[in-house]
């Protein structure tokens, strides 16, 4: 069988393409090179929606973060994924700063940003008192917000499948050959023809183009870490708030969660290794420096863990879409750094445009159904919507993390999902079983039981997040 | 909705013993909590001995000591719930639970004792650079996977910190044939007891490696090894002393945080070095009618004193369902003086007209050093110690005559004179 379209890759980009192209009458595949969707950059980030005043105007970056943010609302209500229209606000401490933040004014109202303000000192700190006090003034921009990233990969990726994709997971693409206008892609696991190619490998992308023999797609990785703070300190600051950005990014931001914490980061330091997702201690300690900078109450010490991402930056500092100079039916995209994420909806939309055109005629898919079933999630429920869902299914009553108050319910449901869960990292960001202040120390065992016994395997078969990354050895003596 | 005289919050020995107790003094309608599928708590992975030397005279394993707890409350009629979760509590003493079976449970109560124990600190709380490898895990985690799910956790073991769950896995994995390479402690002193120093690592030949902590983990899937360094007196990392050790486990014992956010929705009083309630003599809260005891309100090293200590709450919740508590008690604070980082109880009502006894800790090791007891500035006790150490909990006693003489401005301190 030979595919229309196949996707490389299911981070928030392929996810979402994926879906996109679902809408119409095409036979896509989303091809996953890890155990589960959203193992990259979509996994760890600052899951922030900007409001697109950074990017220089004229660029896709610009244009598509604009246009992205304005889409990010109704979109994440479909999906059935958090998301909260917070605001932003970059923070100025001298009248040096100050400038800057008139020029990202000048560019927000340039890149046709909505809702852009610049506060005086006396109302950003009306607005958010537990700023320094040595603040001098603020952007404000209304439009931005905040999303769980990986939900929303995940929830795209499951509405994907539901309306025909096909998804593979562990099929890391090693060889792709090209003969009478159709693809074959190789990769341990087997293989896949199809007629055209999205490369949304994110980190990897520009090894996926390098096989067609296309070497324009040029990234340097960059590492961004990050702490999230307890819940107790989650309501510290109510804006994303992010310092005077420089050449190396937005710099530091302070900000709370779509979950309700405390998110204090990212650095950027540029390194060789796409695998390398360590913390450092110099990261540890840049990170306290800068968040105190902006908030001087935020304290490590209520840090619940800390955590890498890399973010494919791409040398000439603008996203890679489009097709490829070697071979027109693969399609690049590439370099999606921030505000990758918030442009994402939009990055979809232009992608499947370009291969709507390509192709001519595609019809529109008439049973496309863009909106998830809802997802049971006990913590939300009020408590006669608790008492209907357990009498339903009583596995609702019976609590498995107790952090964050997650049933066990919850947890089949994640891994009987379209894509649904393999590990515990996957029942992790699909439930959030493990990601409270205990960090899985009392559930992580119980949902490594449950993945055996709805996986039916044994639960020495069972990986943190798929490949050698088993938990559990052979039975004890 | 259900009404209870007396709601348990957790079925570990605390909430056992406490139920006994307050069944005991009379009260006849009493229902207790248990988010596992067991009662026992913790006890049920413990299956080392070494429990039960102070109460019962006898040394017992967890589970055998837990098993004469649910022994005795099964010849009672107080209600026991399993696998049951409580979600709330409000602040006129309505608990909401929930489980398979009842669904929600709205349960009114006239008197609560918290007992719901304690969690290990992960490694996010700590600053450990590196790797998100497998491997990593809590002591206790690895406990319940080899003792009650009878799987290996890992083959070649590093242990931070030298709490008693690290100890003891210390020993339980070299008796399941892993190799423990060393375990290595923050501090200059083990936060464990002596005796488990002696019988899990030093009787196993397991190096104890002091201001010594893991300051990065390597492996991308699997952990296959961790990086050691000294620290120094400000416990930094020292870099010139970095040393790498294979490895494809890293169990954390880095100290125990009593769960108390219940405790804390309900707006009770928190002690800042506890983490636990602030209770008086009968482990009474802040808050009228709610009790707290065991791990929860402090974390104790024998569970001995755990169960005495839930038989005060038992007795203290009873008083009060039974209208037999003092309407106006009159607290006087205790004072941690020279050497001692807490007291529990916080406070005392001084019209007790019982002996009380303050448990506390010291904040590092003491040699040759006494304990000193000072009511209204005169020692009312003085006793001398050849070792005083964190990880081992001391008392004073409040003779009841000294209560007497108190008035509402008197003061309570408890200090170490070296």
């Amino acid at each position: 069988m030979c595919y229309d379209v196949a996707v490389i890759g299911a981070g928030v980009i392929g996810a979402l393409t994926a879906r996109e192209l679902s809408k119409y009458n095409l036979k896509t595949v989303l091809a996953e090179a890890t155990n589960d969707v959203a193992m990259g950059a979509s996994k760890a980030n600052s899951g922030i929606v900007h409001a697109g005043f950074d990017a220089k105007p004229g660029t896709l970056k610009a244009q598509l973060n604009v246009k992205g943010c304005a889409m990010m609302k109704e979109l994440c209500e479909k999906l059935s994924v958090p998301y909260k229209n917070n605001g932003s606000l970059v923070v100025a401490f001298s009248e040096e700063e100050m400038d800057t933040i008139k020029d990202l004014y000048d560019r927000g109202i340039a890149n046709g940003v909505p809702g852009l303000s610049i506060l005086s000192k006396e109302e950003l700190k009306a607005l958010e008192p537990n700023l320094a006090d040595d603040v001098a003034g603020a952007l404000r921009a209304e439009s931005a917000g905040i999303v769980c990233p990986y939900e929303l990969t995940i929830a795209a990726t499951e509405n994907a499948v539901v309306n025909g994709v096909d998804f593979v997971r562990n099929f890391r693409v090693k060889e792709i050959s090209f003969a009478d206008g159709v693809f074959t892609l190789k990769s341990d696991a087997g293989e896949l023809k199809a007629k055209y190619i999205v490369d949304a490998a994110g980190a990897h992308s520009d090894e996926v183009a390098k096989l067609i023999g296309d070497s324009c797609v040029n990234l340097v990785m960059r590492r961004g870490e990050y702490f999230i703070l307890d819940k107790a300190v989650g309501d510290m600051v109510s804006h994303t708030i992010f310092q005077c950005p420089t050449k190396m990014g937005k710099g530091i931001l302070v900000s709370p969660t779509v979950d309700g914490n405390l998110l204090i980061g990212p650095t950027a330091e540029d390194i060789e290794d796409k695998f390398d997702k360590s913390t450092t201690a110099n990261g540890f300690k840049t990170i306290k420096t800068f968040s105190v900078k902006s908030c001087p109450a935020v304290s490590v010490r209520n840090a619940i863990t800390s955590f890498t991402g890399l973010r494919a930056h791409p040398v000439n500092d603008d996203f890679i879409l489009g097709p490829s100079k070697v071979n027109p039916q693969f399609i690049h995209a590439s370099g999606i750094e921030s505000p990758g994420l918030t442009s994402a909806p939009a990055i979809a939309e232009y992608l499947v445009d370009i291969i709507r055109n390509a192709m001519g005629d595609v019809t529109e898919n008439e049973s496309f159904n863009g909106t998830r079933e809802d997802v049971f999630r006990f913590r939300h429920a009020t408590d006669e919507e608790r008492a209907e869902a357990i009498a339903k299914n009583p596995a609702y009553g019976r609590i498995v993390c107790r952090c964050e108050t997650i049933t066990e319910g919850e947890i089949i449901d994640a891994i009987k999902a379209p894509a649904g869960a393999r590990d515990v990292d996957g029942v992790k960001r699909r439930t959030r079983a493990g990601m409270g202040r205990c960090q899985g120390g009392f559930c992580g065992s119980k949902v490594v039981e449950i993945l055996a016994r709805e996986l039916g395997t044994e639960i020495n078969e069972i990986t943190k997040f798929g490949a050698a990354s088993n938990i559990l050895f052979d039975k004890t003596k | 909705m259900l009404n209870y005289d007396l709601v348990v919050v957790g079925g570990g020995p605390a909430g056992m013993a406490a139920a006994l107790k307050a069944r005991e003094c009379g009260i006849e309608s009493i229902i207790v909590l248990e988010r596992a599928e067991t009662l026992g708590g913790i006890l049920e992975q413990c299956i080392h001995t070494g429990f039960g030397l102070h109460y019962f005279g006898e040394e017992l394993s967890g589970p055998e000591y837990a098993a004469k707890f649910i022994a005795q409350i099964e010849k009672t009629d107080i209600v026991v719930k399993t696998d049951t979760m409580v979600l709330d509590i409000s602040d006129n003493n309505l608990v909401t639970a929930v489980n398979k079976n009842d669904g929600l449970l709205k349960i009114q109560a006239k008197a609560i004792v918290l007992a719901m124990g304690c969690r290990e600190r992960p490694r996010g709380a700590l600053e450990i650079a590196g790797t998100r490898a497998s491997g990593i895990m809590t002591a206790g985690t690895a406990q319940k996977y080899v003792n009650l799910d009878g799987y290996m956790p890992g083959k070649k073991v590093v242990i931070l910190g030298s709490g008693d769950i690290g100890l003891i896995m210390a020993r339980r994995m070299t008796l399941e044939g892993a190799e423990v390479k060393v375990v290595c402690e923050l501090m200059p002193y083990s936060g464990g007891l002596t005796r488990n120093i002696v019988q899990c690592l030093d009787d196993f030949g397991i190096p104890l490696r002091l201001s010594t902590t893991v300051v990065e983990t390597h492996g991308k899937e699997r952990l296959e090894g961790v990086t050691i360094a000294k620290v120094d007196e400000n416990l930094q990392p020292i870099d010139s002393t970095r040393e790498y050790i294979e490895c494809d486990t890293l169990m954390l014992s880095v100290g125990l945080i009593p769960e108390n956010e219940l405790t804390k929705n309900v707006g009770i009083g928190i002690d800042r070095i506890t983490s636990g309630a602030v209770v008086d003599e009968m482990r009474q809260t802040d808050h009228k009618g709610i009790f707290a005891c065991g791990n929860v309100l402090h974390v104790h090293d024998l569970v001995d004193y755990v169960t005495l200590e839930a038989q005060l709450a038992g007795k203290g919740a009873a008083d009060y369902i039974l209208g037999n508590s003092d309407e106006n008690p009159c607290y006087v604070n205790g004072t941690t003086g020279n050497g001692v980082r807490y007291l529990v109880p916080q406070r005392v009502n001084i019209n007790n007209k019982d002996d009380v006894k303050i448990y506390f800790r010291v904040g590092r090791v003491f040699k040759n050093a006494k304990v000193v007891l000072e009511v209204d500035g005169n020692v009312i006790s003085s006793k001398k110690k050849v070792k005083l150490a964190p990880g081992e909990m001391e008392n004073v006693v409040i003779p009841a005559a000294v209560l007497s003489s108190m008035t509402a401005d008197s003061s309570i301190v408890v200090r170490v004179e070296e």
